[in-house]
């Protein structure tokens, strides 16, 4: 995965809520690109609520952390919820190494052991 | 880790300080690894402990628009140990202790999670930093394969 052209987004806006899917590679390379695409919706469309489906992430390392961080930043400052939807056991395992899931009030939902599922977790904002 | 054997395999090679080269190291490693059946968590583990060893040689080795070398170099042992390095000629870490705190960065983008080193301290069995001010920084991870 190499290039732009692996990172491809699906904005949806209906009934206030924005899904933005993720898909590719999350590394410090490529978040600068999923941060712009994702503020730029944002801003546009002032949602009520954001959802990130990683359900299409391959691989991410720290820099994934900064991006989700990131975002609910932004999502407070126009007064939106933040949802990770999609999220792979490895995932959530960078997720709670981070701490985010306890600074952030994160619920992860650990329904299966398997890493082909996907669990749903949210940020309360 | 003084190891008595020596590696029935290695690899070394240098790439460009430019963020598009986080993933062509990351299919280097994954490739170099490929022979010995890693399972794919352990795989995973080492490729994102790689990804944020050369992230922070790119990112704060050199820094933004400053040329530079990111040196990346693999060792297998017998006992199916991995080394792996990791080093830079950027400015290096004044502080390690500071650098290796959990969250702790120096970016003020608030994009920068601080998370890189723990990351690394997680995903590999044992994590040395050299490092001095001016000169650059050298990461060394093991990761002994089942």
């Amino acid at each position: 995965m190499l290039t732009r052209d692996h990172v491809s987004f699906d904005l949806e806006n209906g009934e206030g809520i924005l899904t933005a899917r993720l898909s590719g590679e999350i590394d410090h390379h490529t978040a600068r690109i999923f941060r712009e695409e994702i503020d730029r919706a944002l801003l546009r469309e002032t949602p009520r609520a954001l959802t990130l489906d990683f359900s299409g992430v391959g691989f991410m390392d720290s820099s994934g952390i900064g991006l989700i961080v990131g975002r609910l930043e932004m999502a407070r400052e126009i007064g939106a919820t933040l949802t990770l939807s999609g999220l792979s056991q490895r995932l959530c395992r960078l997720l709670e190494l981070s701490g985010v899931d306890r600074l952030c009030g994160i619920v992860i939902s650990k329904s299966t052991e398997r890493e082909d599922l996907f669990h749903e977790t949210e940020i309360r904002t | 880790m003084r190891r008595k054997s020596e590696p029935k395999n290695h690899m070394s090679c240098e790439l460009r300080a430019v963020s598009v080269n986080e993933s062509v190291c990351r299919a280097i490693i994954g490739v170099f690894l490929a022979p010995e059946n890693p399972t794919a968590t352990e795989l995973a583990d080492i490729k994102c402990a790689v990804s944020e060893a050369v992230t922070n040689a790119i990112v704060h080795g050199y820094g933004a628009g400053n040329e530079g070398i990111v040196y990346l170099g693999a060792e297998i042992y017998p006992d199916r140990t991995v080394r792996i390095t990791v080093r830079d000629k950027g400015k290096g870490i004044e502080d390690i202790a500071l650098a290796r705190r959990p969250l702790y960065t120096t970016d003020t983008s608030g994009e920068r999670s601080g998370m890189g080193f723990s990351v690394m301290e997680s995903f590999t069995d044992r994590l040395r930093v050299l490092s001095r001010p001016g000169a650059g920084t050298r990461i060394t991870m093991y990761k002994r394969l089942s």
